[in-house]
């Protein structure tokens, strides 16, 4: 029953409600930052283990300490810095054990807190009724949303900047080039994404 | 420094979605209606003044190397106060939005004008480049809402247009976003292009 539900949250994650083509979040560095493929994925990766991490902290603290105080009125707030706390704490570790990868990853801490998909799934965590009165399957129902986010993510992604790569030889009129043509082919992959939603489960 | 100048940069000389390529993610996602647009033009106009006034008038005490987080904090608490105000006194426009209020907080535009312009600037200035900003970013949301509610809904302001026409029902889903940004985009592209070359 519970792997049901868990697989239905990842499928209706990654594909029907896919984060970039279906609920239009993290748009930005979906447009033009990334030209390479291997540095689509070390994004990607970044992102999912982000997105898992935030969705993972973000519960509880709505669920033990938010809730129960009757002040979720302040969620956007302590949101915000538990991300933003959690970005740093995240680059301070990478710089100290990891510096090649630091390195790769220079842009990228501005890049994911600013993103709108981990506040995103945060969000859509608490307001989606995973707070409901099981308390250890709303937690695993929202780390499992926040993964096939991640997930979601990082396909449409790949498969963007794969586009693009071949885009680059094409023949394209002047005005069209950068944003345009990209948002043109975002348009076509929503539709083609659009066709899951006739997925059964 | 020209105050006109600062007021008006945001609305066409640097528009926040269609010169500098920000704040995309609301932009898509709210301009299903114009009047969700004209909201969202409101709500992220109020987040923009607060928080370029509040960085602004204590852009002499931040450390330099803390800034962003405490920026951070500062657009959330502006956000809360929306949230508030909105479930309040108008609880539809609050549910029409969804989390797209919450996710004004990291919307990428408000933290660039807190870094670029209002932690270097005085408060006027820095209130003026709030509100110029905000509206420039309705504005594009407003036009792109206009299209995608006539096509994709066949209604302007929730009144039907022509009765009894089926609408182009993917204009109001998410493709239909994609494809008429594009289209907006190029039209901006060619008008600049077609500028440079006068």
């Amino acid at each position: 029953m519970e792997i049901k539900v868990i697989v239905t949250i990842l499928l209706g994650s990654i594909f029907i409600n896919n984060y970039v083509l279906a609920r239009m979040l993290g748009v930005c560095p979906f447009l033009g930052v990334l030209q390479k493929l291997d540095s689509a994925a070390v994004l990607g990766l970044a992102v999912v283990f982000f997105m898992t991490l935030t969705s993972f902290i973000t519960y509880p603290i709505y669920k033990y300490v938010l809730a129960p105080n009757n002040i979720s009125y302040l969620t956007t707030i302590a949101f915000i810095i538990v991300i933003g706390s959690l970005a740093q704490f995240m680059e301070m570790i990478i710089r100290k054990y990891c510096p090649p990868l630091f390195q790769a990853l220079e842009i990228f801490p501005p890049l994911i807190v600013t993103n709108c998909a981990v506040l995103g799934a945060a969000v859509i965590n608490i307001s989606s009724g995973f707070a409901g009165p099981d308390v250890t399957l709303g937690m695993i129902k929202s780390v499992a949303q926040g993964f096939g986010g991640g997930v979601g993510f990082t396909l449409a992604l790949i498969i963007m900047v794969g586009i693009r790569e071949r885009l680059e030889l094409a023949d394209i009129p002047e005005n069209l080039k950068g944003a345009p043509v990209t948002f043109l082919t975002a348009g076509l992959l929503a539709l083609a994404f659009f066709g899951f939603s006739g997925l059964k489960i | 420094m020209k105050y006109g100048e600062v007021f008006t940069k945001g609305i066409w000389e640097r528009n926040p979605q269609l010169v500098i390529g920000l704040a995309l993610c609301p932009t898509l996602a709210v301009s299903t209606s114009v009047s969700n647009a004209l909201w969202m033009m409101l709500a992220t106009s109020f987040v923009l003044l607060g928080s370029n006034l509040l960085i602004s008038s204590i852009r002499k005490i931040v450390p330099a190397h803390f800034r962003i987080p405490i920026f951070m904090t500062i657009i959330a608490a502006f956000v809360t106060v929306v949230d508030r105000l909105l479930s309040a006194y108008r609880p539809d426009v609050l549910h029409a939005l969804g989390i797209f209020v919450p996710l004004i907080a990291v919307n990428c535009i408000i933290l660039l004008r807190g870094e670029e312009f209002a932690q270097k600037n005085g408060m006027f200035a820095s209130a003026l480049d709030g509100i110029g900003m905000g509206i420039g970013f309705g504005l594009t949301i407003t036009v792109l809402a206009l299209v995608r509610e006539i096509l994709g809904a066949n209604r302007l302001f929730g009144y039907v247009l022509i009765p009894g026409l089926e609408p182009a029902g993917v204009m109001i889903l998410a493709p239909g976003a994609f494809f008429s940004i594009a289209l907006m985009l190029w039209a901006v592209n060619a008008l600049k292009s077609r500028r440079n070359r006068k």
